[in-house]
Protein backbone atom coordinates (compact mmCIF):
# COMPACT_ATOMS: atom_id res chain seq x y z
CA UNK A 1 0.00 0.00 0.00
CA UNK A 2 2.81 2.79 1.12
CA UNK A 3 4.87 1.80 -2.35
CA UNK A 4 1.54 3.27 -4.54
CA UNK A 5 0.81 6.10 -2.12
CA UNK A 6 4.68 7.11 -2.38
CA UNK A 7 4.51 7.26 -6.28
CA UNK A 8 1.37 8.56 -6.62
CA UNK A 9 2.06 11.53 -4.55
CA UNK A 10 5.21 12.09 -6.37
CA UNK A 11 3.69 13.66 -9.54
CA UNK A 12 1.81 16.68 -8.24
CA UNK A 13 -0.09 18.33 -10.37
CA UNK A 14 -2.15 21.81 -10.66
CA UNK A 15 1.15 22.91 -9.06
CA UNK A 16 2.15 26.22 -10.47
CA UNK A 17 5.45 24.75 -12.16
CA UNK A 18 8.27 27.26 -10.33
CA UNK A 19 7.17 24.86 -7.21
CA UNK A 20 6.90 22.24 -8.67
CA UNK A 21 10.55 22.68 -10.25
CA UNK A 22 12.08 23.33 -6.87
CA UNK A 23 10.34 20.75 -5.16
CA UNK A 24 11.88 18.56 -7.29
CA UNK A 25 14.79 19.46 -9.16
CA UNK A 26 14.88 16.36 -10.85
CA UNK A 27 11.61 17.34 -12.76
CA UNK A 28 13.17 20.67 -14.06
CA UNK A 29 12.25 21.96 -17.48
CA UNK A 30 14.01 19.82 -20.49
CA UNK A 31 15.66 23.42 -21.76
CA UNK A 32 18.12 22.67 -18.80
CA UNK A 33 21.53 25.40 -18.70
CA UNK A 34 18.95 28.38 -19.78
CA UNK A 35 16.27 29.93 -17.32
CA UNK A 36 13.38 31.31 -18.96
CA UNK A 37 14.06 34.96 -18.88
CA UNK A 38 18.00 34.49 -20.64
CA UNK A 39 15.69 32.83 -22.90
CA UNK A 40 13.11 35.88 -23.29
CA UNK A 41 15.87 38.23 -23.34
CA UNK A 42 17.49 36.39 -26.19
CA UNK A 43 14.31 36.20 -28.36
CA UNK A 44 13.75 39.84 -27.81
CA UNK A 45 17.57 41.02 -28.69
CA UNK A 46 17.25 38.51 -31.69
CA UNK A 47 14.10 40.75 -33.05
CA UNK A 48 15.32 44.07 -32.11
CA UNK A 49 19.01 43.37 -33.92
CA UNK A 50 16.59 42.12 -36.67
CA UNK A 51 14.74 45.45 -36.85
CA UNK A 52 17.79 47.29 -36.67
CA UNK A 53 19.31 45.32 -39.99
CA UNK A 54 15.91 46.13 -41.49
CA UNK A 55 16.22 49.74 -40.93
CA UNK A 56 19.93 50.71 -41.82
CA UNK A 57 21.37 47.41 -43.96
CA UNK A 58 18.95 48.52 -47.22
CA UNK A 59 20.08 51.57 -47.55
CA UNK A 60 23.37 51.52 -46.51
CA UNK A 61 23.71 49.09 -49.70
CA UNK A 62 21.77 51.30 -51.98
CA UNK A 63 18.72 49.68 -52.30
CA UNK A 64 15.67 52.42 -52.72
CA UNK A 65 12.66 52.20 -50.61
CA UNK A 66 10.41 51.19 -53.32
CA UNK A 67 12.32 47.98 -53.03
CA UNK A 68 12.36 47.25 -49.56
CA UNK A 69 10.94 50.04 -47.48
CA UNK A 70 12.58 50.74 -43.78
CA UNK A 71 10.73 50.19 -40.71
CA UNK A 72 9.98 53.62 -40.32
CA UNK A 73 8.36 54.38 -43.71
CA UNK A 74 6.37 51.05 -42.73
CA UNK A 75 5.14 52.82 -39.95
CA UNK A 76 4.76 55.94 -41.70
CA UNK A 77 2.76 53.73 -44.32
CA UNK A 78 0.70 52.25 -41.47
CA UNK A 79 -0.50 55.42 -40.05
CA UNK A 80 -1.89 56.56 -43.34
CA UNK A 81 -2.97 53.56 -44.39
CA UNK A 82 -5.25 53.59 -40.87
CA UNK A 83 -6.23 57.15 -41.67
CA UNK A 84 -7.03 57.18 -45.70
CA UNK A 85 -7.47 53.45 -46.61
CA UNK A 86 -10.28 52.22 -44.61
CA UNK A 87 -7.38 49.71 -42.86
CA UNK A 88 -9.69 49.00 -39.87
CA UNK A 89 -12.80 47.84 -41.95
CA UNK A 90 -10.20 45.62 -44.05
CA UNK A 91 -8.73 44.29 -41.23
CA UNK A 92 -12.22 43.59 -39.84
CA UNK A 93 -13.16 42.13 -42.86
CA UNK A 94 -10.55 39.60 -42.96
CA UNK A 95 -10.76 38.37 -39.76
CA UNK A 96 -14.59 37.78 -39.69
CA UNK A 97 -14.07 35.48 -42.73
CA UNK A 98 -11.12 33.90 -41.65
CA UNK A 99 -13.11 33.64 -38.28
CA UNK A 100 -16.29 32.24 -39.72
CA UNK A 101 -14.48 30.11 -42.24
CA UNK A 102 -12.19 28.59 -39.71
CA UNK A 103 -15.69 27.72 -37.64
CA UNK A 104 -17.85 26.37 -40.46
CA UNK A 105 -15.03 24.77 -42.15
CA UNK A 106 -13.80 22.98 -38.55
CA UNK A 107 -17.22 21.48 -38.35
CA UNK A 108 -18.09 20.41 -41.56
CA UNK A 109 -14.52 18.72 -41.30
CA UNK A 110 -14.90 17.16 -37.86
CA UNK A 111 -18.97 16.05 -38.78
CA UNK A 112 -17.23 14.25 -41.95
CA UNK A 113 -14.66 12.53 -40.23
CA UNK A 114 -16.97 11.29 -37.63
CA UNK A 115 -19.54 10.03 -40.28
CA UNK A 116 -17.11 8.37 -42.07
CA UNK A 117 -15.39 7.34 -39.20
CA UNK A 118 -18.37 5.48 -38.10
CA UNK A 119 -19.30 3.82 -41.64
CA UNK A 120 -16.33 1.67 -42.86
CA UNK A 121 -18.17 0.87 -45.71
CA UNK A 122 -18.45 4.89 -46.71
CA UNK A 123 -15.12 5.37 -46.09
CA UNK A 124 -13.62 3.15 -48.40
CA UNK A 125 -15.76 3.84 -50.90
CA UNK A 126 -14.71 7.00 -50.85
CA UNK A 127 -11.13 7.18 -49.75
CA UNK A 128 -9.64 7.66 -53.30
CA UNK A 129 -11.86 10.61 -53.81
CA UNK A 130 -10.71 12.32 -50.34
CA UNK A 131 -7.01 11.69 -51.15
CA UNK A 132 -7.29 13.06 -54.78
CA UNK A 133 -9.01 16.59 -52.89
CA UNK A 134 -6.96 16.29 -50.01
CA UNK A 135 -3.79 16.82 -52.64
CA UNK A 136 -5.86 19.06 -54.51
CA UNK A 137 -4.71 22.71 -53.92
CA UNK A 138 -7.87 24.33 -52.88
CA UNK A 139 -6.91 27.88 -53.37
CA UNK A 140 -6.76 27.36 -56.68
CA UNK A 141 -10.74 26.75 -56.59
CA UNK A 142 -11.15 30.44 -56.03
CA UNK A 143 -11.13 31.79 -59.93
CA UNK A 144 -14.17 29.32 -60.60
CA UNK A 145 -16.09 30.64 -57.09
CA UNK A 146 -15.57 33.86 -58.06
CA UNK A 147 -17.09 33.49 -61.71
CA UNK A 148 -20.07 31.36 -60.03
CA UNK A 149 -20.84 33.81 -57.33
CA UNK A 150 -19.18 37.48 -58.15
CA UNK A 151 -17.05 39.48 -56.04
CA UNK A 152 -18.77 39.14 -52.63
CA UNK A 153 -17.57 37.85 -49.49
CA UNK A 154 -19.21 34.27 -50.70
CA UNK A 155 -15.95 33.19 -52.53
CA UNK A 156 -13.64 34.02 -49.80
CA UNK A 157 -15.64 32.19 -47.34
CA UNK A 158 -16.10 28.95 -49.10
CA UNK A 159 -12.41 29.20 -50.19
CA UNK A 160 -11.51 29.15 -46.51
CA UNK A 161 -13.74 26.88 -45.36
CA UNK A 162 -12.56 24.38 -48.16
CA UNK A 163 -8.90 24.89 -46.89
CA UNK A 164 -9.72 24.12 -43.27
CA UNK A 165 -12.27 21.28 -43.58
CA UNK A 166 -9.61 18.77 -44.66
CA UNK A 167 -7.04 18.53 -42.59
CA UNK A 168 -9.54 18.53 -39.40
CA UNK A 169 -11.41 15.84 -41.28
CA UNK A 170 -8.51 13.63 -42.01
CA UNK A 171 -7.25 13.78 -38.34
CA UNK A 172 -10.49 13.07 -36.76
CA UNK A 173 -11.43 10.22 -39.40
CA UNK A 174 -7.31 8.90 -38.57
CA UNK A 175 -8.19 8.90 -35.14
CA UNK A 176 -11.82 7.38 -35.43
CA UNK A 177 -9.72 4.56 -37.57
CA UNK A 178 -7.14 3.44 -35.06
CA UNK A 179 -9.44 3.51 -31.81
CA UNK A 180 -8.55 1.25 -28.82
CA UNK A 181 -11.19 -1.28 -29.90
CA UNK A 182 -11.10 -2.39 -26.11
CA UNK A 183 -12.17 0.40 -24.86
CA UNK A 184 -15.37 0.54 -27.40
CA UNK A 185 -16.06 -3.31 -26.44
CA UNK A 186 -15.92 -2.40 -22.57
CA UNK A 187 -18.45 0.44 -23.33
CA UNK A 188 -20.16 -2.75 -25.71
CA UNK A 189 -20.51 -5.07 -22.60
CA UNK A 190 -21.44 -2.35 -20.24
CA UNK A 191 -24.64 -2.89 -22.67
CA UNK A 192 -24.16 0.55 -24.37
CA UNK A 193 -25.78 1.70 -27.38
CA UNK A 194 -23.74 2.90 -30.82
CA UNK A 195 -24.38 6.27 -30.01
CA UNK A 196 -23.83 6.24 -26.59
CA UNK A 197 -20.75 4.61 -27.40
CA UNK A 198 -19.81 7.63 -29.69
CA UNK A 199 -20.72 10.26 -27.25
CA UNK A 200 -19.05 8.84 -24.53
CA UNK A 201 -15.80 6.91 -26.05
CA UNK A 202 -15.13 7.16 -29.70
CA UNK A 203 -15.48 11.84 -29.76
CA UNK A 204 -13.87 12.15 -26.45
CA UNK A 205 -11.03 9.83 -27.40
CA UNK A 206 -10.54 12.01 -30.64
CA UNK A 207 -9.87 15.01 -29.18
CA UNK A 208 -6.25 15.00 -29.50
CA UNK A 209 -6.65 14.41 -32.74
CA UNK A 210 -9.56 17.12 -33.31
CA UNK A 211 -6.94 19.73 -31.72
CA UNK A 212 -4.03 18.82 -33.69
CA UNK A 213 -6.77 19.22 -36.68
CA UNK A 214 -7.92 22.69 -35.36
CA UNK A 215 -4.07 24.06 -34.69
CA UNK A 216 -3.43 23.27 -38.77
CA UNK A 217 -6.83 24.45 -39.86
CA UNK A 218 -6.14 28.04 -38.21
CA UNK A 219 -3.25 28.83 -40.11
CA UNK A 220 -4.72 27.83 -43.47
CA UNK A 221 -7.79 29.62 -42.75
CA UNK A 222 -5.86 32.87 -43.06
CA UNK A 223 -3.99 31.69 -46.31
CA UNK A 224 -7.48 30.61 -47.78
CA UNK A 225 -8.88 34.28 -46.92
CA UNK A 226 -5.82 35.82 -48.22
CA UNK A 227 -6.28 34.12 -51.44
CA UNK A 228 -9.41 34.51 -51.76
CA UNK A 229 -9.13 38.45 -51.33
CA UNK A 230 -5.79 38.67 -53.57
CA UNK A 231 -7.95 36.99 -56.53
CA UNK A 232 -11.02 38.99 -55.93
CA UNK A 233 -12.90 41.92 -54.44
CA UNK A 234 -12.43 45.15 -53.19
CA UNK A 235 -12.25 44.15 -49.71
CA UNK A 236 -9.97 43.10 -47.13
CA UNK A 237 -5.86 42.75 -46.12
CA UNK A 238 -5.54 40.75 -48.96
CA UNK A 239 -7.36 42.92 -51.61
CA UNK A 240 -4.49 45.75 -50.06
CA UNK A 241 -1.92 43.51 -51.44
CA UNK A 242 -2.85 43.56 -54.61
CA UNK A 243 -3.75 47.25 -54.65
CA UNK A 244 -0.40 47.90 -53.04
CA UNK A 245 1.40 46.43 -56.11
CA UNK A 246 -0.42 47.93 -58.42
CA UNK A 247 0.58 51.52 -57.21
CA UNK A 248 3.95 50.44 -56.54
CA UNK A 249 3.74 51.02 -52.75
CA UNK A 250 5.71 48.11 -51.24
CA UNK A 251 5.02 49.57 -47.44
CA UNK A 252 1.16 48.95 -48.16
CA UNK A 253 1.83 45.71 -48.99
CA UNK A 254 4.56 44.27 -46.19
CA UNK A 255 2.07 46.46 -44.13
CA UNK A 256 -0.75 43.89 -44.67
CA UNK A 257 1.57 40.61 -44.97
CA UNK A 258 2.36 41.98 -41.14
CA UNK A 259 -1.21 42.22 -39.94
CA UNK A 260 -2.44 38.71 -41.95
CA UNK A 261 0.59 37.27 -39.95
CA UNK A 262 -0.94 38.99 -36.78
CA UNK A 263 -4.61 37.63 -37.59
CA UNK A 264 -3.02 34.16 -37.85
CA UNK A 265 -1.10 34.36 -34.61
CA UNK A 266 -4.25 35.43 -32.71
CA UNK A 267 -6.54 32.72 -34.17
CA UNK A 268 -3.49 29.95 -33.44
CA UNK A 269 -3.55 31.53 -29.78
CA UNK A 270 -7.03 30.97 -29.56
CA UNK A 271 -7.27 27.00 -30.70
CA UNK A 272 -4.03 26.29 -28.56
CA UNK A 273 -5.74 28.56 -25.41
CA UNK A 274 -9.53 26.06 -26.18
CA UNK A 275 -7.06 23.08 -26.85
CA UNK A 276 -5.25 23.26 -23.23
CA UNK A 277 -8.71 23.39 -22.04
CA UNK A 278 -10.31 20.71 -23.49
CA UNK A 279 -6.79 18.57 -23.30
CA UNK A 280 -6.49 19.79 -19.40
CA UNK A 281 -6.78 15.53 -18.36
CA UNK A 282 -3.30 15.53 -20.83
CA UNK A 283 0.06 15.61 -18.77
CA UNK A 284 1.98 19.23 -20.33
CA UNK A 285 4.80 17.11 -21.26
CA UNK A 286 3.43 14.30 -22.95
CA UNK A 287 0.99 17.02 -25.21
CA UNK B 1 -17.72 -27.83 -2.45
CA UNK B 2 -21.62 -28.39 -1.57
CA UNK B 3 -23.83 -28.61 -4.59
CA UNK B 4 -25.36 -25.19 -5.86
CA UNK B 5 -26.11 -23.91 -9.00
CA UNK B 6 -23.27 -22.53 -11.20
CA UNK B 7 -22.69 -18.92 -11.69
CA UNK B 8 -21.59 -19.62 -14.87
CA UNK B 9 -21.40 -22.52 -17.29
CA UNK B 10 -20.38 -23.46 -20.77
CA UNK B 11 -20.98 -26.55 -22.26
CA UNK B 12 -18.63 -28.25 -25.25
CA UNK B 13 -18.25 -25.04 -26.60
CA UNK B 14 -16.49 -24.55 -29.82
CA UNK B 15 -15.26 -21.17 -31.16
CA UNK B 16 -13.86 -21.06 -34.99
CA UNK B 17 -13.07 -17.88 -36.77
CA UNK B 18 -13.63 -17.77 -40.15
CA UNK B 19 -9.89 -16.96 -41.94
CA UNK B 20 -10.34 -14.68 -44.94
CA UNK B 21 -9.89 -16.46 -48.31
CA UNK B 22 -8.59 -19.27 -46.50
CA UNK B 23 -10.56 -22.58 -46.89
CA UNK B 24 -9.84 -24.45 -43.15
CA UNK B 25 -11.27 -21.98 -40.36
CA UNK B 26 -8.80 -21.63 -37.13
CA UNK B 27 -10.79 -23.23 -34.04
CA UNK B 28 -9.60 -21.61 -30.72
CA UNK B 29 -11.25 -23.08 -28.01
CA UNK B 30 -12.70 -26.57 -28.79
CA UNK B 31 -15.54 -28.55 -26.46
CA UNK B 32 -14.91 -26.40 -23.42
CA UNK B 33 -16.72 -27.13 -20.76
CA UNK B 34 -16.48 -25.29 -17.42
CA UNK B 35 -18.50 -24.23 -14.57
CA UNK B 36 -18.05 -21.78 -11.77
CA UNK B 37 -19.93 -21.46 -8.68
CA UNK B 38 -20.87 -18.81 -6.51
CA UNK B 39 -18.11 -16.78 -4.67
CA UNK B 40 -15.98 -19.45 -6.50
CA UNK B 41 -12.26 -18.16 -7.49
CA UNK B 42 -11.37 -20.42 -10.65
CA UNK B 43 -8.55 -19.48 -12.60
CA UNK B 44 -7.52 -20.37 -16.39
CA UNK B 45 -4.23 -21.14 -17.46
CA UNK B 46 -2.31 -22.10 -20.46
CA UNK B 47 0.36 -21.45 -23.04
CA UNK B 48 -0.41 -18.26 -25.46
CA UNK B 49 -2.80 -18.26 -27.90
CA UNK B 50 -4.57 -20.73 -26.40
CA UNK B 51 -7.97 -19.36 -26.69
CA UNK B 52 -8.19 -18.19 -23.33
CA UNK B 53 -9.24 -14.54 -23.91
CA UNK B 54 -11.78 -16.29 -26.38
CA UNK B 55 -13.44 -17.16 -23.44
CA UNK B 56 -13.76 -14.05 -21.94
CA UNK B 57 -14.76 -12.81 -25.03
CA UNK B 58 -17.91 -15.30 -25.44
CA UNK B 59 -18.51 -14.80 -21.75
CA UNK B 60 -19.12 -11.25 -22.06
CA UNK B 61 -21.42 -11.67 -24.45
CA UNK B 62 -18.92 -9.79 -27.26
CA UNK B 63 -18.51 -12.65 -29.43
CA UNK B 64 -20.96 -16.03 -29.97
CA UNK B 65 -19.65 -19.21 -29.75
CA UNK B 66 -19.84 -21.72 -33.11
CA UNK B 67 -21.26 -24.58 -31.34
CA UNK B 68 -22.15 -25.43 -27.88
CA UNK B 69 -23.44 -23.24 -25.02
CA UNK B 70 -22.91 -20.55 -22.17
CA UNK B 71 -24.91 -19.92 -19.29
CA UNK B 72 -25.03 -17.33 -17.08
CA UNK B 73 -27.10 -18.00 -14.05
CA UNK B 74 -28.83 -21.04 -15.67
CA UNK B 75 -29.52 -18.18 -18.77
CA UNK B 76 -28.46 -18.53 -21.89
CA UNK B 77 -25.89 -15.30 -22.91
CA UNK B 78 -26.62 -13.66 -26.21
CA UNK B 79 -25.10 -10.43 -26.57
CA UNK B 80 -23.18 -8.14 -23.80
CA UNK B 81 -24.82 -8.72 -20.50
CA UNK B 82 -24.88 -6.35 -17.58
CA UNK B 83 -24.25 -9.24 -15.14
CA UNK B 84 -20.90 -9.93 -15.94
CA UNK B 85 -18.20 -7.85 -15.14
CA UNK B 86 -14.62 -7.86 -16.98
CA UNK B 87 -11.36 -6.27 -17.00
CA UNK B 88 -8.07 -6.62 -18.68
CA UNK B 89 -4.14 -6.08 -18.85
CA UNK B 90 -5.23 -2.54 -19.69
CA UNK B 91 -7.01 -0.58 -16.93
CA UNK B 92 -9.19 0.87 -19.96
CA UNK B 93 -10.05 3.83 -17.91
CA UNK B 94 -10.95 6.97 -19.96
CA UNK B 95 -7.93 9.76 -19.29
CA UNK B 96 -10.58 12.18 -19.84
CA UNK B 97 -12.88 11.50 -16.78
CA UNK B 98 -11.81 11.48 -13.11
CA UNK B 99 -11.32 8.58 -11.14
CA UNK B 100 -14.80 8.83 -10.12
CA UNK B 101 -16.70 9.51 -13.26
CA UNK B 102 -14.51 6.57 -14.58
CA UNK B 103 -16.22 4.44 -12.11
CA UNK B 104 -19.31 5.90 -13.04
CA UNK B 105 -18.91 5.18 -16.57
CA UNK B 106 -20.01 1.29 -16.34
CA UNK B 107 -23.47 2.62 -14.71
CA UNK B 108 -24.17 4.85 -17.06
CA UNK B 109 -26.66 2.52 -19.53
CA UNK B 110 -28.37 2.10 -16.73
CA UNK B 111 -31.69 4.04 -15.99
CA UNK B 112 -30.59 5.47 -12.36
CA UNK B 113 -30.07 8.73 -11.07
CA UNK B 114 -27.21 10.58 -11.52
CA UNK B 115 -27.26 11.25 -7.69
CA UNK B 116 -27.58 7.34 -7.26
CA UNK B 117 -24.87 6.82 -9.42
CA UNK B 118 -22.18 9.16 -7.84
CA UNK B 119 -23.11 7.34 -4.65
CA UNK B 120 -22.34 4.05 -6.04
CA UNK B 121 -19.33 4.84 -7.26
CA UNK B 122 -17.93 6.70 -4.23
CA UNK B 123 -18.93 4.06 -2.20
CA UNK B 124 -16.77 1.43 -4.84
CA UNK B 125 -14.16 3.64 -4.45
CA UNK B 126 -14.04 3.26 -0.95
CA UNK B 127 -14.03 -0.39 -0.82
CA UNK B 128 -10.68 -0.46 -3.29
CA UNK B 129 -9.46 2.20 -0.73
CA UNK B 130 -9.20 5.24 -3.37
CA UNK B 131 -11.54 7.84 -1.96
CA UNK B 132 -8.68 10.61 -1.62
CA UNK B 133 -7.99 10.21 -5.47
CA UNK B 134 -11.93 10.47 -6.54
CA UNK B 135 -11.31 13.81 -8.46
CA UNK B 136 -8.04 12.92 -9.89
CA UNK B 137 -7.43 11.74 -12.95
CA UNK B 138 -6.03 8.90 -14.44
CA UNK B 139 -2.59 9.84 -15.57
CA UNK B 140 -2.35 11.09 -11.81
CA UNK B 141 -2.07 7.81 -10.44
CA UNK B 142 0.02 5.02 -10.46
CA UNK B 143 -0.40 1.38 -12.54
CA UNK B 144 -1.37 -0.28 -9.35
CA UNK B 145 -3.75 2.39 -8.31
CA UNK B 146 -5.28 2.44 -11.87
CA UNK B 147 -5.83 -1.18 -12.00
CA UNK B 148 -7.79 -0.84 -8.59
CA UNK B 149 -9.75 2.54 -10.13
CA UNK B 150 -10.84 0.21 -13.29
CA UNK B 151 -11.57 -3.04 -10.38
CA UNK B 152 -13.89 -1.00 -8.72
CA UNK B 153 -15.38 0.24 -12.79
CA UNK B 154 -15.91 -3.38 -12.54
CA UNK B 155 -17.30 -3.93 -9.21
CA UNK B 156 -20.01 -0.96 -9.14
CA UNK B 157 -21.82 -2.49 -11.47
CA UNK B 158 -22.38 -5.65 -9.03
CA UNK B 159 -21.67 -8.57 -11.72
CA UNK B 160 -23.32 -11.88 -10.40
CA UNK B 161 -19.65 -12.96 -12.09
CA UNK B 162 -16.19 -11.19 -12.54
CA UNK B 163 -13.88 -11.61 -15.71
CA UNK B 164 -9.81 -10.47 -15.42
CA UNK B 165 -8.00 -11.32 -18.59
CA UNK B 166 -4.77 -10.84 -16.92
CA UNK B 167 -5.18 -7.98 -14.88
CA UNK B 168 -1.89 -7.76 -13.02
CA UNK B 169 0.88 -8.82 -16.18
CA UNK B 170 1.66 -4.88 -16.87
CA UNK B 171 2.41 -4.28 -13.58
CA UNK B 172 6.35 -4.35 -11.93
CA UNK B 173 6.46 -7.61 -9.46
CA UNK B 174 6.21 -5.77 -6.15
CA UNK B 175 3.13 -3.74 -7.48
CA UNK B 176 1.92 -7.09 -8.40
CA UNK B 177 1.94 -8.59 -5.29
CA UNK B 178 0.52 -5.77 -3.48
CA UNK B 179 -2.62 -5.64 -5.92
CA UNK B 180 -2.88 -9.36 -5.98
CA UNK B 181 -3.15 -8.79 -2.05
CA UNK B 182 -5.59 -5.96 -2.36
CA UNK B 183 -7.94 -7.75 -4.76
CA UNK B 184 -7.88 -10.69 -3.56
CA UNK B 185 -8.94 -9.31 0.14
CA UNK B 186 -11.67 -7.17 -1.83
CA UNK B 187 -13.32 -10.22 -3.53
CA UNK B 188 -12.88 -12.36 -0.25
CA UNK B 189 -15.00 -9.58 1.43
CA UNK B 190 -17.67 -9.54 -1.12
CA UNK B 191 -17.56 -13.15 -2.06
CA UNK B 192 -17.87 -12.34 -5.88
CA UNK B 193 -17.48 -14.91 -8.44
CA UNK B 194 -14.46 -14.51 -10.12
CA UNK B 195 -13.11 -16.23 -13.58
CA UNK B 196 -8.81 -15.32 -13.89
CA UNK B 197 -7.32 -15.74 -17.26
CA UNK B 198 -3.38 -16.01 -16.79
CA UNK B 199 -0.34 -17.06 -17.85
CA UNK B 200 1.40 -16.76 -14.46
CA UNK B 201 1.29 -20.33 -13.17
CA UNK B 202 2.01 -18.50 -9.36
CA UNK B 203 -0.88 -16.21 -9.55
CA UNK B 204 -3.41 -18.98 -10.19
CA UNK B 205 -2.00 -21.13 -7.22
CA UNK B 206 -2.05 -18.19 -4.57
CA UNK B 207 -4.98 -16.40 -5.71
CA UNK B 208 -7.86 -19.22 -6.88
CA UNK B 209 -9.75 -22.22 -5.48
CA UNK B 210 -9.62 -23.93 -8.81
CA UNK B 211 -7.40 -24.05 -11.69
CA UNK B 212 -8.07 -25.17 -14.99
CA UNK B 213 -5.54 -25.96 -17.24
CA UNK B 214 -5.76 -25.44 -21.11
CA UNK B 215 -3.70 -27.15 -24.14
CA UNK B 216 -2.26 -25.36 -26.89
CA UNK B 217 -4.32 -24.65 -29.75
CA UNK B 218 -7.03 -25.44 -30.34
CA UNK B 219 -7.58 -25.08 -26.90
CA UNK B 220 -9.28 -27.32 -24.66
CA UNK B 221 -9.40 -28.07 -21.08
CA UNK B 222 -6.86 -30.53 -19.88
CA UNK B 223 -6.84 -30.73 -16.45
CA UNK B 224 -8.88 -29.14 -13.84
CA UNK B 225 -6.96 -28.64 -9.68
CA UNK B 226 -8.48 -27.98 -6.86
CA UNK B 227 -6.64 -25.64 -5.11
CA UNK B 228 -6.23 -26.82 -1.11
CA UNK B 229 -4.66 -23.93 0.38
CA UNK B 230 -6.03 -21.95 3.00
CA UNK B 231 -5.75 -18.29 2.72
CA UNK B 232 -7.14 -17.18 -0.28
CA UNK B 233 -7.33 -13.86 0.72
CA UNK B 234 -4.00 -13.15 1.44
CA UNK B 235 -2.14 -14.35 -1.58
CA UNK B 236 0.87 -13.22 -0.11
CA UNK B 237 0.91 -15.64 3.11
CA UNK B 238 -0.11 -18.64 0.05
CA UNK B 239 3.01 -17.38 -1.79
CA UNK B 240 5.49 -18.33 0.77
CA UNK B 241 3.19 -21.77 1.81
CA UNK B 242 5.49 -24.68 0.60
CA UNK B 243 2.82 -26.13 -0.88
CA UNK B 244 2.49 -23.73 -3.39
CA UNK B 245 5.50 -24.45 -4.99
CA UNK B 246 3.95 -27.94 -5.03
CA UNK B 247 1.62 -26.80 -7.28
CA UNK B 248 3.15 -24.44 -9.63
CA UNK B 249 5.58 -27.62 -10.49
CA UNK B 250 2.36 -29.80 -10.97
CA UNK B 251 1.55 -27.19 -13.59
CA UNK B 252 4.46 -26.43 -15.32
CA UNK B 253 4.45 -30.82 -15.98
CA UNK B 254 1.03 -30.74 -16.60
CA UNK B 255 2.16 -27.53 -19.38
CA UNK B 256 5.20 -29.61 -20.57
CA UNK B 257 6.96 -26.40 -20.26
CA UNK B 258 9.94 -28.96 -19.47
CA UNK B 259 10.02 -30.05 -22.28
CA UNK B 260 9.34 -27.63 -24.45
CA UNK B 261 12.34 -25.78 -22.78
CA UNK B 262 15.02 -28.26 -23.60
Amino acid sequence: MSLEVTTAVERPTGLPSEAAASAHPVEAPPTGLASPVAILIGSLSFGALFLLAWQFLPPALGVPSYIIPTVTDLAREFVRMAQRENLMMHTLSTVTIATLGFIIGSLLGAAMGYVLGMSVFIEKVLSPYILGLQIAPKVAFAPLFIMWLGYNAWPKLIVTVLVVFFPIMVNVLQSMKTMDRDLVNLARAYSMSRLQIFWKVEMPASMPALMAGLRIGGTLAVIGVTVGELVGGNTGLGYLITFGEGQANTAMVFNAIVLLTLVGIILYGVVTMIESRVLHYIPRAMR
Amino acid sequence: MQKTASVLDLIGVTKRFSARGNASPLTAIERVTLNVRPGEFVAVVGPSGCGKSTILNLVAGLDRPSEGRILLNQVPVEGPNPTVGFMLQKDLLLPWRSIVHNVEFGLEARAISRGERRQRALRELQRCRLTDFAESYPYQLSGGMRQRAALARTLVIEPAIVLLDEPFSALDAQTKLILQKSFAQTIASSAITTLLITHDLMEAVIMSDRILVMSERPGRIVEEIPVDLPDRDNPMARISAPRAREYVDHLLASLHLQEKAA
